[in-house]
């Protein structure tokens, strides 16, 4: 086993690994374990007096319903924006390829500022949506376009590297077989990249489920209509609603583990099944 | 329809021209609308009055300048802090095989799927004045919430996988050969390390940095909950870009957003060339493992 050879000749074994858990627990396992510790101090009734209100249940609602949209967009673009940087050639291609990844680099307040200015009466996309009563500023329609931003990286990038290695042996088997190029694409292509269109968008939507410096900039955070989760949090601590903040900050933690989990059993079962 | 002589010269995997085009034209029109024109935006809007104006929206502003000065103590800080954490993590977790590991590597991912506001808000309950270590901290006259130490450990939170998450994909692409050969010719440990392990690694471990870097500047989530907004205080660059928004301080946003976001456009810089550099030598060391007799050919 090269695993055993590897502890028994390499060095720093203890060292790296001790210093990698020690770290991990004092950055983020005592910060975590510390806001579950307060959160269970809460009785029952206080928790969901927090966690169910009409305010909270709206701002769950809104921040998961908007992940959900802004990460289906996500799935139908990035499959044509991988699929055109894979598969074509075309002038300036590689710059294009490398903005793919802005999303990732530019601070959100940046993104936030400029998506809310885009949208106003007098912004570049405003002056034409506004008078077709588009409202991309201050709207549920702004959280969403801010958060296709936020994730757009996210399914491109999973799914460029399997779209690199599909065998074009097997298009070239199902054209011979008499399948049209849809047919193909359906039947042949769809099925292989399915799984990492799957990682992308969970990754996408766990990414827009905590999203907060670019919501607040766009979405005016209105109670019950346009204030995320995130938001409310923040709304709340600056009441010194310490518990309620608490509360409702364990659900959204729930939600993202819960999402993490999943993904993790989603790439298991993708390699098993595609490894 | 499409010509008989045009489609025998059509491998059957390409798609017909038209399509081809069409596809093109709407995947341009995409990053146009979601990526180029809000980046190009940034800019315009920036330098709207003028480069004196500009540059007096930067300077001149006393609380701008402070936040400017705050970002650059608190990034690197964080960024340090993260660098030797994905050194060790990426050592440990690339090298060696351990019960746990699978975990380990998925725990890491962790600050990415929590959200910013959150990590805040843990971060207060345990330093604020109620937070568990508050009265033992105000009693000895500490601070670390609204100030310096919070907005750094805000920081590292959200930041630490960066680096880590690239490096141990590169170093398990790498192997572990030459450091098993280096142990065994007699090296020791700091010496593997320095000598066969830092080369081989330096590109992806600087784009690590850089990324980690642009990360740490724009954070806001976690940091807006610890800093406590104080102006001239606890304002990073993104808070203040918050509060001059809010101020209906456009072009004093603008300015300094462009900043971050001539801090974006150098990260992605970095990441191709770095990339292509990576992917050149992990291409050279395959070719020297495959051990051809014929020498590699160079242009």
């Amino acid at each position: 086993m090269t695993t055993d050879v590897n502890r028994r000749v390499l060095p720093g074994f203890s060292l790296s690994l001790g210093y990698t858990l020690l770290y991990m627990s004092l950055l983020v396992a005592i910060p975590l374990g510390a806001g579950f510790l307060k959160a269970s101090h809460l009785s029952f009734s206080e928790f969901w007096a927090a966690v169910a209100s009409e305010r909270a249940l709206a701002a769950y609602r809104l921040t998961v319903g908007a992940s959900l949209a802004s990460a289906v967009i996500n799935v139908v673009v990035g499959v044509l924006v991988a699929w055109v940087l894979v598969r074509y050639q075309f002038p300036l291609k590689g710059l294009l390829d490398s903005l793919v990844d802005l999303p990732f680099a530019l601070p959100t307040a940046v993104a936030g500022l400029v998506y809310s200015d885009l949208f106003v009466e007098q912004g570049w996309y405003g002056r034409f949506l506004v008078p077709l009563g588009i409202q991309g500023a201050y709207s549920r329609l702004g959280i969403v376009l801010v958060l296709v931003f936020i994730g757009f990286p996210f399914v491109v990038r999973t799914l460029q590297p399997v779209l690199e290695g599909l065998d074009k042996d097997v298009e070239e088997a199902a054209a011979c077989l008499g399948a049209n190029r849809l047919q193909t694409a359906l039947r042949v292509i769809f099925p292989s990249i399915l799984p990492a269109v799957i990682t992308g968008f969970a990754l996408a939507f766990a990414r827009s489920l905590g999203e907060y410096g670019s919501v607040v900039f766009v979405s005016g955070n209105m109670p019950f209509r346009t204030e995320i989760a995130p938001v409310l949090v923040v709304a709340r601590l600056e009441e010194f609603a310490y518990t309620e903040a608490t509360a409702i900050a364990v659900v959204l933690l729930t939600i993202s583990f819960v999402t993490l989990f999943l993904i993790n059993l989603l790439e298991r079962w993708s390699k098993r099944h595609h490894g | 329809m499409a010509e008989p002589r045009a489609v025998t010269h059509l491998r059957a995997h390409d798609d017909p021209p038209a399509v081809k085009a069409a596809l093109i034209l709407a995947a341009v029109a995409v990053m146009a609308f979601f990526v180029v024109v809000p980046l190009v935006n940034v800019f315009v809007q920036a330098f709207a009055g003028g480069v004196g104006v500009y540059w007096r929206n930067l300077v001149a502003d006393a609380d701008t300048l402070h936040s400017i000065k705050l970002t650059l103590i608190v990034a690197p800080i964080a960024v340090g802090s993260n660098l030797v954490f994905g050194i060790a993590a990426a050592w440990a977790i690339a090298r060696f095989h351990f019960p746990g590991r699978t975990l380990l590597t998925a725990l890491i991912d962790l600050p990415f799927t929590v959200s910013p506001v959150v990590v805040g808000l843990f971060l207060l309950l345990l330093f604020g004045l109620q937070g568990t270590f508050g009265p033992w901290l105000r009693a000895h006259d500490l601070k670390i919430v609204f100030a310096l130490p919070g907005l750094v450990l805000a920081t590292a939170f959200v930041t630490f996988p960066v680096v880590a998450r690239e490096l141990i994909p590169l170093m398990e692409a790498i192997g572990a050969e030459e450091e098993v050969a280096a142990v065994s010719l007699g090296a020791r440990g700091w010496q593997v390390f320095r000598l066969i392990t830092l080369p081989n690694i330096k590109w992806g471990l600087l784009y690590g940095v850089i990324l980690c870097n642009a990360r740490a500047m724009g954070e806001f989530g976690a940091v807006y909950v610890v800093s406590g907004h104080i102006a001239g205080k606890t304002d990073t660059m993104p808070l203040r870009v918050e509060k001059l928004f809010q101020e209906y301080n456009l072009p004093g946003a603008f300015a300094l957003a462009s900043v971050l976001a001539m801090l974006a456009l150098v990260t992605l810089f970095a990441k191709t060339a770095l990339e292509w550099k990576t992917r050149r030598d992990l291409a050279e060391a395959e070719r020297l493992r495959s051990n051809t007799s014929t020498p590699p050919a160079r242009s």
